[in-house]
């Protein structure tokens, strides 16, 4: 929303129906759709983790997504496009206000770090093209560890700032300003244009891939056993089903990718949904959002990643890797032995890249929108105090790179936990403060497809208490330090690292990283205070729509 | 490969692309999907400001 002096109008929307589809599509579609995804879904069984995918997906993601879609829209009416001001309208209190916060902090914060990674991902197209990947006959793992180490500086702290093309410097300053220039553009000459464009680019070149990746066969005669076939089978066999499926483990793992996956709990989707009109449809804008991201996630991702690595490196190659270790470390590897290898390597590291970008631009938007709405600026000064903000919180998390210490920290205290919190709130505000038959008639307003009756039931009940019970054992699990398999408490290294433990020292960078967090909160809170009196003004001069 | 992973792998994969194309064929053959939406302006003032120039 743009606003002029002393006054309020609504002055920004999507161009078109597909245009805002596609564009919250590559909100939710990033990293986690090729890398995060498979490595979980391998780890816990492919197919025990995928029953608990699924049905996390039906409880918790879109009914949150149908939930967030609804709200920004009924927002937007009012010239509402953050979620603060969309939090405030709702409860119909002042302080509603303050609850929105989180819908601010979390995508501004975790662009800080999220451009990084954004930054890796393009850093290695390029150097895939011009063969700074490619090491030779003799290749082995720990030239692609060692690689990595120097490329992102995990070996020490300031040592990623620099501006060799085999160093990640010049590419956080290029995809920085990449963002910004489009987010300047505005909802649909920037966010629309460039979704409109990189989102189908992005799905050809995941079934380019795909292709490439199942037509592998056995590529080394002496290891037959690592087959496309069987790569495929170390992703999707399920094991013993009904045992994996009594793990705790596994039901976080699965709602946590969801909720990563779809972006909901994120402040992006109320934001995007503001800008539509009463008479435009959320219901099935917002399903063929979801279905487009879980496409991206288990035909693409869960077809490629894994079984590519197995077929080169065997079960015991992939054991133990994390998302990155798994996206640049192995797969860099993959890549490079397969015939063609620096044209696919290119290929998916691009994608990567133009995942990662449209999920950054829906970073911003929030902040923006907040900014504009709150303090009556215009583009250029919100971009400029976000930019601003943004820049300072990326150069710590680059500067401190060491072990990406500030990356982790601030991954998991914000962009897990807070997000849990974000979605529980968005649920709760939904089915009990709007109240679920008001929420129906709300949501179906120009809907072009009903929701099935029985979603009554999930979103007032179901979700809410699903959401509540992962979060709770998510806080036993990895803050409080539980095992639930012998009942034994011990901190978590998250913990440990800000109170230190047992053997384990605090860690100035994480105690920094949670500091970077609070000054954030605080100063989003003052501008909440300051954009509350101006919105009060507003009303009582009757200036609002 | 198992059994139980072809039967998970063709299911989930089966499941999400037909939910996808299903949606996207209901999207694209919609009568007004075509249209624009409904907002009054597609930029801010200063934009438009800079565009005079």
């Amino acid at each position: 929303m743009t606003t002029t002096e002393g006054n309020v109008r609504k002055s920004e929307s999507w161009n078109s129906r597909l245009g805002v589809i596609l564009a919250v599509a590559g909100s939710a579609v990033g990293l986690g759709n090729f890398l995060r995804f498979p490595g979980q879904a391998a780890e816990y069984g492919g197919g025990a983790f995928m029953v608990a995918y699924f049905i996390s997906l039906a409880l918790i993601g879109i009914p949150i997504c149908w939930a967030e879609w609804t709200m920004g829209r009924y927002g937007g009416q009012y010239g509402f496009n953050s979620s603060p001001g969309i939090f405030r309208l709702i409860l119909k209190h002042p302080a509603g206000k303050y609850l929105g916060v989180l819908g601010v902090v979390i995508p501004v914060t975790i662009y800080m770090y999220y451009v990084y990674i954004e930054a890796w991902c393009l850093g290695y197209a390029v150097n895939f093209l011009q063969g700074g990947l490619n090491f030779g006959e003799s290749v082995t793992i720990d030239n692609y560890i060692n690689y990595f180490n120097t490329f992102i500086g995990a070996a020490e702290d300031g040592s990623a700032l620099g501006f060799d093309i085999n160093q990640v410097g010049i590419y956080i300053v290029l995809v920085f300003f990449l963002n910004f220039f489009l987010i300047y553009r505005g909802i649909a000459k920037g966010i629309e244009f460039f979704c409109t464009y990189a989102m189908p680019t992005l799905l050809l070149l995941g079934i380019i891939v795909l292709i490439r990746v199942l037509t592998l066969g056995a590529p080394n005669p002496e290891l037959p056993e690592q087959s496309i076939i069987n790569g495929l089978g170390h992703m999707w066999n399920p094991g013993n089903l009904f045992e994996k499926l009594k793990n705790p483990q596994l039901w976080i793992a699965a709602a946590g990718q969801i909720f990563f996956s779809l972006s909901v709990g994120f402040g992006v989707i109320i934001t995007y949904s503001s800008y539509l009109s009463e008479k435009d449809d959320v219901v099935l804008s917002g399903l063929t959002a979801t279905s487009a991201n879980e496409f991206c996630e288990v035909g693409l991702g869960g077809m490629i990643t894994i079984p590519a690595a197995f077929v080169f490196l065997g079960a015991a190659g992939i054991a133990g890797q994390g998302t990155f270790g798994l996206g640049f470390k192995v797969l860099p590897m993959v890549f490079s032995q397969m015939p063609a290898g620096a044209l696919f390597g290119f290929i998916f590291f691009f994608l990567l890249f133009l995942a990662a970008v449209t999920s950054s631009l829906s970073m911003l938007q929030p902040g923006i929108a907040f900014l504009e709405e709150g303090l009556g600026i215009n583009r250029k000064q919100s971009v400029a105090i976000l930019g601003l903000i943004t820049a300072m919180g990326s150069m710590f998390v680059v500067y401190f790179s060491k072990d990406m210490k500030a990356l982790d920290t601030i991954d998991f205290w914000v962009g897990t936990f807070l997000i849990y919190l974000l979605a529980t709130i968005q649920i709760i505000m939904f089915g009990w403060v709007i109240g679920i038959k008001k929420g129906w008639e709300e949501a179906h307003k120009g809907a072009e497809m009903r929701i099935p009756n029985i979603f009554k039931v999930i979103i007032k009940y179901i979700s809410p208490v699903f959401l509540l019970t992962i979060l709770i054992a998510f806080i036993l699990e990895k803050i409080v330090g539980i095992n639930f398999e012998t009942g034994e408490f011990s901190a978590t290294g998250y913990v440990a690292d800000l109170i230190g433990g047992e053997n384990h020292e605090k860690s100035p960078v994480a105690l920094m990283s949670v500091g970077v967090i609070g000054a954030v909160i605080v100063f989003v809170m003052i501008l909440i205070n300051t954009a509350g009196k101006r919105w009060d003004k507003l009303d009582e001069e009757g200036k609002r729509p | 490969m198992e059994t139980g992973g072809w039967i998970s792998m063709i299911l989930s994969v089966g499941f999400v692309t037909t939910m996808f194309i299903t949606c996207l064929y209901k999207v694209l053959t919609y009568k007004e999907s075509t249209e624009h939406m409904h907002g009054m302006n597609i930029e801010s003032d200063d934009l438009e400001e800079d565009d005079k120039i």
